[in-house]
């Protein structure tokens, strides 16, 4: 099996892509773990530069470039400015335990395996198994926000979800149109500034992030 | 093996059919000299061990001799007993014999000094079980094989209770009958399903059976089911921590070793030669099913510490692995990948064979240490291997084989399992495919925990100080007791160094079964080699393994004392600034299964009794229990319960109401007669 | 391949790398010393430990058994055939067929459970304490390892290590995404199996603390010099695994004289780069509490699992 390079390197950078989506599911830190979050912005941008390069798409560099400074650079610094602001370090243990999380990790991306196999036999370019990594990590995220407590994970699990979605557009359709690029773009810089106002609201009132607290809002 | 003159005289069937009889025999004779037990224990247990000697001779040559058949005068007029041999009975009955030979001898010194009305009748039961299962394994038709089955299952009932005053053990010996019949009643469907309402019921008339898709898969679910629940796998295991410590040790051993490997027989004969076609999916199912099993066992067997208790959780993870190869032996040749297909039953039947060997050495080691110093509880057993040398040499013979160590024959079948779970790129179903990984992931890791689970055993009954005052020091096994466990210990180290032999042997199982062997490359890296595909891919071979370890540790050995000295002298062991070293400071067995609890806990029902703080006398007790017990099986029991009582309405107690019934049923016939 | 150059390459490479073993430790730790700003012992200090304590007098615990006295052979014994099955030199050495990975996997336990027993077999609270704890860190390191090298195996559809580096090191380049997981499992198990930190400080002096060392407590002169040896034989034998694997260009073809010194200098290189790779590592990780090293251990497990499925998935 000899890809040319450039697919070899796509491949690659699915395979990070994978482990960093692990990694930021079992990290407690959170400050490490926006650092895997602007690791696996770096990652996704070297990423399109490559699928760039190799199909000779103009538009593509400029959609790294927007990645770069918004997922590596913007966003990070942000979320770290946010976190020095409402002390939060680390997180409380998850809802259920890390091994645990592995184990249903495995299964969805088993599952994301399997479900993309029959997809991926009609895209279009070379490396069209990245569309199941790309599911997995889509899915890796999702399972991130559902099992953290504090509400700090859980926009870094919907950034990181957003992040598979570029990926997967990336790699099996060779980016999508420019418009639509920068309104997501746009949309996940907004919904960010967003957050960081809730936060505030939801630490004076609860006098904590932890989400449970939410759970008082309740009827009943 | 060509003997023309007696080749045309005698056949292997007809060898089995008289060593089963001899065995039926000397139980018959034990009983008649039972005011003499010496006779009992000296001369019938170790003539029931020469049999078990021809037996397995019997069985090697029918592996490589050619089927053979015959019918036996017994049984009704109409329905008489087909008997037949062929390689994979042969491989069966060599296990058996082998197996039951060192049981046998260890016999014959354990059971010295027991009473002689009760020898009697246990000498009749054990050699009944041991013929039973020898016609179990060459039965050919349906009607002998459920009666052998069923011999087999009373005949070990009774053994399981003979210290029948234990509720413990008359409790024990209930579940054991009850998913015996559970089991039995589900083979019978299965049989009734391959005769299909012909009537014919001898073996070859449902070999020829031609069965539809669905009706093939209810007979295989059936089937797996029923031998499932004799050969303990999930969920129906239960009964096997509760029976097999409640037999005497060469019972457990022989139940563990052997027993179980009839149902794996029935497995095998069923699947490739009586349904006759399989379906990968059917494969997948006994794959995930074995994986669990494997788990399961392994971490249940860390918890315990009642030793034999701790030896039959183990014999349900192994029955795990033997059903992880056979389950990736039925996949392959589901999908029409034969020779990875062979590859996969070799390494089950393999381990079938090394199981049964390890297993019964490791009952046998058991048995002794509890007729050397009464005791069965880890708990309070330590350094007994100052006093029992000979038991602990075999011991950890029997420990290392289980968990797998190269050069012993665990290894082995291990090895072969994991060469076949590599095949698995060939699969077509990505399903199957990423299944396959994670089940070899599974198989590795319950290995481990085996090895941990030993290190425990070991260490805790032979190591260390002791943690028990014994008024008299505890005497060596006796004599026939070492001959049976050397016996076995010389089989694991045989079939861990020559591997290539067992598998030339299983070879021709396999070519008997489904028509095809592994190749000549398979055999072609000679005898010290073992290398089943191509020696490119894999090779092993545990002859160089054993002589490089112990050609270095005789050259250091030599070397230091040469350019440095031997000297040496004796001392406390280092009691890091504490007064007084006791044995109670050492682990428990309970503690040194801690970290497994912790990290496993969401197995396990765990209930725990703390003091309270201002306890006089504070008092710990933790126990682990099964959660199938509460989960699956008391709701059962319940409703089955309330059901009869339901149904017990109907027992009203007055006559005239019974009478009714009579009358009713009549009328009713009189009605439909019309 | 002839017999003879065969046969001459094998002992060379095993006398040699039981010789350079205590060095390459004696590397990792002047490393860390220098990464602490310290001055270090010097990189010939194992040696000189070695020398000194097999001029010592045993000091046997009164309790102790046959097996306590004879497991430190043992264990040199299955380092030592370690070393000479892993193509550390040269790929096709006679006795490279004798075990493939899965073997060399077992032979690693072997060693475990043998060492595990001889903690536990003087009866103080340390051993069985070591012991325990090192099988803890075993069952989880050894399916680790063992399903690492299975990618590898299914990479080169073969489990013998020869041709695992043939196949890897003599074509030419290709990125395997499975081999990233792999090396990242890889790592983590050496660490905990060869008691480096984060699982294991193997410079402590705490006795509850311990894993390994708790274990070897009893050991004394010439137990404990094979010991350390077979120690820093694991290391070096680990670390040649993960060379042969991860690195394999410029390992030679048995008998090939002509590639010998070129096989010998990337071998050096190799293993000063992998020594001060894992001082650096240790420097810079702190030691974890004890129950956090099944989730650390789990971690590798299950990374090597998903490098097997990747392996599934993007390189059919």
């Amino acid at each position: 099996m000899n890809l040319p390079l450039h697919a070899q390197l796509i491949n690659l950078f699915a395979a990070l892509l994978l482990l960093l989506a692990f990694a930021m599911l079992t990290q407690r830190r959170i400050r490490s773990l926006i650092n895997l979050f602007a690791l696996q912005g770096f990652v996704l941008v070297l990423s399109t530069a490559v699928v760039a390069y190799s199909t000779d798409q103009l538009h593509l560099y400029v959609s790294a470039g927007v990645t770069l400074g918004l997922k590596v650079l913007l966003l990070p610094w942000i979320m770290h400015h946010l976190i020095r602001a409402l002390n939060v370090r680390w997180d409380v243990e998850t809802t259920i335990d890390i091994p645990s999380t592995m184990l249903i990790g495995i299964v969805l991306v088993i599952f994301a395996f399997n479900l993309a196999a029959p997809i991926s036999q009609f895209a279009g370019t070379i490396t069209k198994s990245t569309l199941g990594i790309a599911t997995a990590c889509i899915l890796l995220a999702f399972l991130m926000m559902i099992t953290r407590r504090k509400a700090v994970s859980q926009v870094i699990g919907f950034l990181a979800m957003e992040n598979g979605l570029f990926f997967a557009a990336t790699s099996a359709t060779y980016g999508m149109p420019m418009v639509v690029e920068l309104g997501i773009a746009l949309d996940v810089l907004v919904g960010t500034l967003i957050f960081g106002v809730f936060f505030f609201h939801i630490r004076e009132t609860f006098e904590s992030l932890d989400i449970h607290h939410l759970e008082k809002l309740k009827e009943r | 093996m060509d003997l023309p003159l007696i080749q045309a005289a005698i056949q292997p069937v007809d060898a089995a059919v008289t060593l089963a009889a001899a065995w039926i025999a000397l139980g018959v004779i034990g009983l008649a000299f039972m005011r003499a037990p010496q006779v009992v224990t000296g001369i019938v247990f170790p003539a029931g061990a020469l049999v078990s000697l021809a037996l397995a001779v019997t069985g090697l040559w029918a592996i490589s001799a050619s089927p053979s058949s015959a019918i036996l005068p017994a049984g009704l007029p109409d329905l008489p007993f087909h008997v037949r041999v062929d390689a994979l009975s042969g491989f069966f009955l060599l296990l058996l014999g082998g197996v039951s030979f060192g049981i046998s001898l260890f016999s014959a010194g354990y059971f010295r000094g027991t009473a002689a009305a009760t020898l009697g009748l246990l000498n009749l039961q054990y050699h009944v079980f041991l013929a039973s299962m020898a016609f179990v394994l060459i039965a050919n038709d349906a009607y002998l094989f459920m009666i052998t089955w069923e011999s087999m299952a009373l005949s070990s009932y009774f053994l399981v209770t003979t210290e029948h005053h234990d509720e413990g053990n008359r409790k024990a010996g209930f579940i054991y009958l009850l998913v015996a019949h559970i089991g039995a009643i589900a083979i019978l469907l299965c049989f009734g399903v391959l005769d299909g309402g012909r009537g014919d019921y001898t073996f070859d008339a449902l070999r020829g059976a031609d069965l539809t898709g669905f009706w093939a898969t209810v007979a295989f679910l059936l089937a797996f089911f029923g031998f499932g629940a004799k050969a303990g796998m999930l969920p129906l295991h239960v009964w096997l921590p509760e029976a097999h410590p409640a037999a005497p040790s060469p019972v457990s051993a022989l139940m563990s070793g052997v027993m179980l490997k009839t149902a794996i027989y029935g497995m095998v004969r069923f699947f490739y030669d009586l349904i006759g076609v399989i379906r990968w999916e059917w494969g997948l199912t006994v794959l995930l099913v074995g994986a669990a099993t494997s788990l399961f066992g392994v971490l249940f067997a860390l918890m315990q510490h009642d030793l034999k208790r701790l030896l039959a959780y183990h014999s349900v993870e192994n029955i795990g692995i033997i059903l992880i190869g056979i389950g990736l032996s039925m996949v392959f040749i589901g999908s029409g990948h034969l020779v990875p297909g062979v590859l996969g039953l070799i390494a089950g039947l393999y381990h079938t064979l090394n199981h049964a060997v390890f297993k019964g050495l490791l009952f046998l080691g058991a048995g002794a240490i509890l007729k050397s110093t009464g005791l069965r509880n880890l708990n309070e057993m330590g350094g007994l291997i100052r006093y029992l040398p000979h038991t602990a040499l075999y011991f950890l013979i029997g420990a290392l084989a289980i968990s797998a160590l190269p050069p012993l024959n665990g290894f082995v079948s291990e090895w072969l399992t994991f060469q076949a779970s590599l095949q698995a790129p060939l699969l077509q179903s990505s399903v199957v495919r990423s299944l396959v990984p994670i089940v070899a992931a599974v198989l590795a890791l319950s290995g481990a925990l085996t090895g941990m689970c030993f290190v425990k055993v070991y260490g805790i009954a032979f190591l260390g100080q002791r943690r028990h005052e014994f008024e008299t020091a505890p005497r060596e096994a006796s004599r026939w007791e070492r001959a049976g466990m050397l016996w076995l210990a010389l089989a694991c180290f045989a079939l861990g160094l020559l591997p290539v032999f067992a598998i030339g042997e299983l070879n021709k199982v396999a070519i008997a079964i489904t028509g095809i062997g592994l190749g000549e490359e398979a055999m072609a890296s000679g005898w010290l080699w073992l290398a089943p595909t191509t020696g490119a891919q894999a090779s092993y071979s545990p002859v160089v393994f054993l002589l490089v370890i112990a050609a270095v540790f005789g050259l250091t050995f030599l070397v230091v004392r040469y350019f440095y000295h031997g000297r040496l002298r004796r001392s406390d062991p280092w009691d890091c600034g504490f007064p007084e070293q006791t044995a109670r400071m050492q682990d428990s067995a309970d503690a040194f299964g801690q970290p497994i609890r912790q990290i496993f806990e969401p197995v396990y029902r765990i209930r725990r009794e703390i003091p309270r703080a201002d306890d006089r006398e504070p008092v710990f007790r933790q126990s682990v229990e099964d959660r199938h017990w509460y989960a699956m099986y008391l709701p059962i029991a319940r409703f089955s319960e309330f059901l009869s009582s339901r149904i017990g309405k109907v027992q009203q107690g007055r006559i005239s109401i019974y009478l009714l019934y009579s009358f009713l049923t009549l009328i009713a016939l009189l009605v439909f007669a019309q | 391949m002839n017999v003879t150059g065969g046969s001459v390459f094998q002992v060379l490479q095993s006398v040699l790398v039981v010789l350079i073993a205590p060095l390459m430790l004696g590397w990792v730790n002047q490393c860390r010393a220098w990464l602490q700003n310290k001055s270090g012992a010097g990189i010939w200090q194992p040696y000189k430990v070695l020398n000194k304590l097999f001029h010592k007098d045993v000091v046997l615990a009164h309790g102790a058994s046959p097996l306590f006295r004879a497991t430190p052979y043992i264990l040199f014994g299955c380092m030592w055939l370690a070393v000479g099955i892993v193509p550390v030199l040269a790929t096709s050495l006679p006795f490279a067929p004798a075990a493939d990975v899965i073997a060399l996997v077992g032979l690693f336990a072997l060693a475990r459970v043998f060492v595990s027993l001889a903690g536990m077999d003087v009866g103080t609270s340390f051993g069985t304490l070591g012991a325990r704890r090192e099988m803890m860190i075993g069952f989880l390191a050894e399916p680790a390892m063992l399903m690492t090298l299975f990618t590898a195996s299914l990479i080169s559809q073969s489990t013998s290590l020869v041709t695992i580096v043939e196949t890897l090191g003599q074509r030419e380049l290709v990125i395997y995404p499975s081999m990233a997981f792999a090396a990242v499992a890889f790592l983590m198990v050496l660490l905990a199996e060869n008691a480096r930190i984060p699982i294991d400080n193997p410079a402590t002096h705490l006795e509850l603390t311990m894993i390994h060392e708790a274990m070897i407590l009893e050991y004394s002169a010439r137990h404990l010099a094979l010991i350390e040896w077979a120690t820093s034989l694991k290391l070096t034998a680990y670390v040649a695994i993960g060379i042969a694997i991860f690195v394999p260009w410029g390992i030679a073809a048995a008998g090939d004289w002509a590639a010998l010194p070129l096989a010998l200098a990337a071998l050096a290189l190799k293993l000063l780069a992998a020594g001060a790779g894992l001082a650096l590592l240790e420097t810079v990780s702190a030691k974890m509490r004890i129950f956090r090293a099944p989730e650390f251990l789990g971690t590798a497990f299950l990374l090597a699992t998903l490098g097997m499925l990747t392996h599934f998935l993007l390189e059919r």
